[in-house]
């Protein structure tokens, strides 16, 4: 796409060379590239034995700004909000130029396509509910995410959580975005402005949404908001999310908080529904079997108190 | 800590300029009257052009101390605004490190500070980015080969709008296109705060052979100076803008 900048080379770690710090002199060794987007790339690398995620670009004013941000997360205490920070330094590369780094905790993961392919979109909305409550603590810091999409989440294992690897977007409440993706912009779909608000996120939350449905996407046509209706009326068949959906997209649901009780209470609200319509099946089969009924009773109390134990506890 | 309002001219163009002075010395004129010089260069979506017809795209960028970018136009929305956010922190930067070599004396700039202390005048970088006013000359490049690319470019230029008016600092932006009939650019667009209006800027132009740059950006050079001294009659029209 974009084939040259101004002076200063892009910079490319090749698989196994070693990165030097200029100033607090770790070494890390160069595993593979983990992804680049437009502000530099991110590698695995390795410190110590140790896993890390080392993101490094030729714009060093950039880096400064994304180890702020981490920063000011780390200052979050008890709660971990993106990966944490492990080191901030500069690199000198052979070819006479320095380029800013930052190492960070590096999470393994899958991609949300690759998870939902083999799982069903009641992992999604339970998956959503606890990043509903990471997205809430990051808009009470006074931070918009900013650049939520696909490729800056992943579903890490044990627990199972959905988390996002990239913080370049991250943005203080009130200012201009500072990065973005047209996909999943607010303003691109002309929805709203690409103003720093909970909001912001929320629409970009929606669009990894039906993202999930339309992997490859799709173009905004003449007018926008009425492609994005009716690509939701087309692929979302759970009712409440389809309706979920169209609320963020028309951005009259603007409080992560919200959104999460919205999806909780849809969560509850449906497995009720189901087992009791499974309560009633059984207890029309086996009126004569008397025993039968009882375990049938156990068993839904069991399944009512996992629900209970997966949502709350 | 203010940095004033940032001035800049951004040319889109998708070419070599043949006619009158170099554009590269003019820009740097330009830049020496504080005015940044940036430049996209766009190309075919067919990738049939050569990126090497566009040399100059850099050329003329590094003169006006400003950053350049050749680009598709399928991208192109997206990277005029990266453009110009860019290069409003460089100039920023620019700012800040004369005030640190003030303050440390010595030929000290941000990029050669710890880590640590570099976050901390970063800081001050974002904040002045996000709240400077600025000041945007449009300079497109409507020669006959730029035709089929000017529907993009209207397009990028209501995204960048919308983009720089996110911001808390007041945007403002003109657009000209050259060459013009009889002078060497002709205005599309008087400083406004918005782009959304400019549906149809394109259409009605006519689109020629010569591609005059280097005339063209001391032209928009002047009109920087002549709105601001229209502004300074206008200034009671201003705060009512503002409390509106």
């Amino acid at each position: 796409m974009i084939t040259k900048t101004s002076k200063k080379p892009d910079i490319f770690l090749k698989k196994g060379q070693l990165v030097k710090g200029k100033w607090h002199r770790k070494h890390y060794h160069v595993i593979k590239k983990l992804g680049s987007g437009a502000i530099g790339a991110v590698y695995l690398c390795v410190h110590e034995k140790k896993k890390v995620a080392l993101k490094i670009s030729k714009q060093s004013t950039s880096i400064s700004s994304e180890v702020n941000v981490l920063k000011s997360f780390q200052a979050v205490q008890g709660y971990h909000l993106g990966p944490s920070l492990i080191d901030v330094d500069d690199y000198q590369a052979h070819n006479g130029f320095t380029y800013s780094f930052y190492v960070m905790e590096y999470i393994s993961g899958e991609s949300l396509h690759d998870f939902m392919r083999n799982n069903n979109e009641e992992w999604l909305i339970t998956l959503l509910i606890k990043f509903l409550n990471d997205l809430h603590v990051l808009h009470q810091q006074g931070y918009v995410f900013g650049d939520l999409k696909l490729e800056n989440l992943i579903v890490s294992q044990k627990p199972t959580r959905l988390r996002w690897v990239d913080v370049g977007g991250t943005t203080l409440q009130g200012r201009a975005i500072k990065e973005y993706t047209e996909f999943y912009d607010r303003a691109y779909w002309q929805c709203g402005s690409r103003k720093a608000d909970p909001g912001y996120d929320l629409f970009a939350l929606a669009m990894v949404i039906i993202r999930v449905y339309y992997p490859n996407g799709f173009s905004k046509g003449n007018s926008p908001k009425k492609t994005l209706q009716q690509k939701i009326n087309q692929a979302v068949q759970i009712e409440p999310l389809r309706k979920l959906l169209m609320m963020l997209v028309n951005q009259t649901i603007v409080r992560a908080e919200d959104v999460k009780q919205y999806l909780l209470q849809y969560f509850i609200h449906e497995k009720t529904r189901s087992d009791r319509r499974e309560n009633q099946v059984t207890k029309n089969r086996q009126e004569a079997v008397y025993s039968y009924f009882e375990i049938g009773g156990i068993l839904t109390i069991g399944a009512l108190g996992y629900v209970y134990v997966t949502l709350f506890m | 800590m203010k940095a004033g309002t940032l001035k800049q001219i951004l040319l889109l163009t998708d070419g070599c300029s043949n006619q009158g002075e170099d554009p590269s010395l003019v820009a740097s004129l330009v830049a020496e009257q504080g005015i940044t010089v940036n430049v996209i260069g766009i190309l075919e979506d067919d990738r049939s052009e050569q990126p090497a017809g566009l040399a100059e795209v850099e050329d003329i960028a590094s003169n006006g101390q400003g950053v350049s970018q050749i680009v598709y136009q399928d991208v192109l929305a997206q990277t005029v605004q990266a453009v110009t956010k860019q290069a409003m922190t460089e100039t920023l930067q620019g700012v800040v490190n004369n005030e640190l070599k003030q303050i440390l004396g010595n030929e000290k700039t941000m990029e050669e500070l710890p880590p640590d202390q570099r976050g901390e005048v970063m800081e001050v970088v974002d904040e002045l980015g996000e709240t400077s006013d600025l000041e945007v000359l449009v300079l497109v490049d409507t020669s006959a080969s730029m035709t089929n690319k000017l529907p993009t470019v209207q397009e990028a230029l209501v995204d960048l709008s919308i983009s720089m008016n996110a911001r808390i600092g007041r945007s403002r932006f003109a657009v000209y296109q050259f060459p013009g009939r009889k002078k060497p650019i002709q205005q599309l667009v008087d400083w406004t705060g918005k782009l959304d209006s400019i549906t149809t800027i394109f259409a009605k132009i006519a689109t020629g052979g010569v591609t005059p740059t280097g005339p063209a950006l001391k032209e928009a050079m002047y009109q920087f100076g002549k709105k601001s001294l229209r502004r300074r009659f206008l200034s009671d029209d201003y705060k009512d803008i503002e409390e509106a």
